[in-house]
């Protein structure tokens, strides 16, 4: 049993709980261990991402109770991909966050570090409560950073959002608690052997929590008809934390690549499978609609949220239709989309803050201050998010379609991805060439200076897109992988077999 | 006791849902909390209903389990904390845009015309 596994929560607990107690300290005192903080996790992500890469599963039994009691963190490739794309993800956000964004609010920090805390616990766990107890941490935290930097613009999304999250955990609950009363257990590896035995009234018992289950996932994933608190409270929360958000939506497809493979497989009998016929249709149509939402937005954040929306869809499809290469595909794509997002989200507020009163809106305005660094991040992180050669998305998009089998699902698949590719290309040269190029005659009135850190950290955060290309080949390999792994769940079974170490109590030797 | 008890649990989420869709902040906050109190009852028949058993298997013929006794105690705590965020996000919507309408909506002059006559009446 390695202790490493705990360290992903442990390091942003520890860091977030220091900055609380810091509050009235010198700001950059306070960045500077911010940062620190999310350095050490990044690292700690990568540690796990090398122990990970043997294809074993290590657990971490809270107490060490024998799974399936108490509480196990699992460790397996999936888990140690989510670590690291959101450590990353992460590090960059906060040093962004750090160009100014953070004033104003003496807790941001550690929102910030709970934040990734609970995102980190959400992919380490290997327990069904444990993984909503970890939806409500980074869901507080997300209520929190929501809110920051005031405005009443902010007041009535973010009302939306925390309704809709707290109806969200009550059918998680209610999910949770039938899948236990006919199990009698939360554990997952656990679940997976007791699924399959359920029988007679118990099955239906199962598969009406399950599919509530698979509501709330849709839910946090932003899936139609649940996606319409998303572009509204993202486009008015900060950048970096808008950015940040981009992984929000990809636990909500975490969780059910993580549990429906597994506990609803092939192996599961009547249960095989369960809701993946409804799945499919359901993220084409997302899919068609975050297009359409990205072709009438009015600015660029809420373009960009609606790109968020559009790889919701992007990813589930193939996820949904159940091969290993499309899993794999998806697990690509999701990489080089949750960064993009991210930059576009950042690249978006630099223009906004150069453009005066135009801000972000998508209209015509005298010529912004550093026009041709940000047209050009703009430019990256545009052609990565529709999918146009030679940046990650083209790549993943090619896999997605690649990984179809012939049929229906083939033609329709091609069509509405090829299609919306297109159309989402019409969207950003819209958006790009009236923001960059179509200036009126005038002068910015009051520019602000941009931070070195906030455009060094989302030209960091675009050149990924390009590293993802140069290493196409690793990451296309691990996420192979990856997808072998999790549909063949006899190893996260074995990990209830896994010996315990019991320490030597001397009172049992002077006992004898 | 199971009827008493499946009628309370689905009488608490039917008015939770039904306040849930009201168009007010303060309906919407009291459905939630029906909601998390129907919600923390499933929980807890989740481990069967069973008065006078002990917490552990083979001393007694039956038992009562214990486990779903721990999930409702952090379901209670954590809809705690969050229904009291909400209600802090409630006043500040009411702050910042007069009114507590689920969206921020001033009201339409029809309404206020009405509010105004009950007032004069």
């Amino acid at each position: 049993m390695t202790h490493w596994l705990i360290a992903p929560i442990l390091i942003p607990l520890l860091g977030g709980i220091l900055q609380v107690f810091m509050g009235y300290a010198p700001i950059s005192l306070r960045r500077t261990l911010a940062i620190a903080t999310t350095v050490l996790m990044l690292v700690s992500a990568v540690v796990l991402l090398m122990l990970a890469n043997d294809d074993s599963y290590r657990i971490y039994a809270f107490g060490n109770w024998q799974p399936p009691f108490g509480i196990v963190l699992v460790l397996d490739r999936l888990a140690a991909l989510m670590l690291v794309l959101t450590a990353i993800l992460g590090l960059f956000c906060h040093i962004y966050a750090c160009g100014g964004a953070d004033e104003g609010n003496r807790q941001f920090h550690t929102l910030f570090l709970f934040q990734l805390m609970g995102l980190n616990i959400a992919f380490l766990t290997g327990d069904l409560f444990n993984l909503f107890v970890a939806f409500e941490v980074l869901l507080i935290a997300s209520y929190g950073l929501l809110m920051h930097g005031g405005g009443s613009t902010r007041t009535v999304p973010g009302l939306h959002y925390v309704v809709l999250n707290l109806t969200g955990s009550a059918l998680f609950l209610i999910g949770v608690g039938m899948i236990y009363s006919a199990t009698g257990t939360l554990n997952m590896a656990d679940l997976a052997v007791k699924i399959p035995q359920v029988s007679g009234s118990n099955v239906n018992l199962v598969k009406a929590g399950g599919m509530m289950l698979l509501v709330v996932f849709c839910l946090k994933a932003a899936l139609l008809p649940l996606c319409f608190w998303l572009p509204k409270a993202y486009a008015k929360a900060t950048a970096p934390v808008a950015a940040l958000f981009a992984v929000m939506t990809k636990v909500g497809i975490y969780a059910i690549v993580r549990i429906y493979p597994l506990i609803f497989g092939e192996g599961a009998g009547e249960l095989a499978y369960l809701g993946m016929d409804w799945l499919f249709p359901l993220a084409l149509v997302t899919l068609g609609m975050g297009v359409i939402g990205a072709l009438g937005a009015d600015n660029l954040k809420t373009l960009v949220a609606w790109q968020v929306i559009i790889s919701v869809g992007t990813l589930l499809a193939p996820i949904a239709l159940g091969s290993e290469a499309g899993l794999s595909a998806a697990l690509f794509y999701l990489i080089s989309t949750t960064w993009t997002v991210a930059a576009l989200f950042l690249v978006s507020e630099l223009v906004a803050s150069q453009r005066g009163q135009a801000g972000d809106s998508i209209v015509t305005a005298p010529k912004m201050r550093h026009r041709t660094f940000l047209s050009v991040l703009f430019l990256i992180g545009a052609v990565a998010a529709a999918g146009l050669p030679p940046l990650s998305g083209f790549f993943g998009k090619l896999l997605i379609l690649q990984s179809v089998e012939p049929g229906a699902e083939m033609a329709w698949l091609w069509g509405v991805l090829l299609v919306g590719s297109f159309l989402t290309l019409i969207a950003y040269s819209r958006a790009g060439s009236i923001v960059f190029w179509w200036n009126v005659d005038g002068q910015i009135e009051k520019p602000e200076p941009m931070s070195n850190r906030a455009s060094i950290s989302t030209g960091m955060l675009t050149c990924l897109t390009m590293a993802i290309v140069v290493l196409a080949g690793p990451v296309s390999d691990y996420t192979r992988a990856t997808a072998e792994q999790l549909y063949d769940n006899r190893g996260y079974i074995n990990i209830l077999q896994t010996p315990m170490h019991v320490p030597q109590s001397p009172l049992v030797g002077e006992a004898n | 006791m199971e009827l008493l008890f499946a009628l309370v649990i689905g009488a608490l989420t039917a008015s939770g849902v039904y306040l849930l869709l009201r168009a007010r902040t303060f309906p919407v906050v009291m459905g939630l909390t029906l909601l998390s109190y129907g919600v923390n009852l499933f929980l807890f028949a989740t481990g069967r209903l069973a008065t006078g058993e002990q917490p552990v298997i083979g001393t007694a013929s039956g038992y009562s389990d214990p486990l779903p006794q721990a999930l409702v105690l952090t379901a209670i705590v954590i809809g705690f904390a969050m229904t009291a965020f909400l209600v802090v996000l409630a006043l500040r919507n009411l702050a910042d845009n007069e009114n507590d309408h689920v969206d921020g909506q001033h009201e339409t002059p029809s309404e206020q015309t009405q509010d105004q006559e009950v007032t004069s009446k």
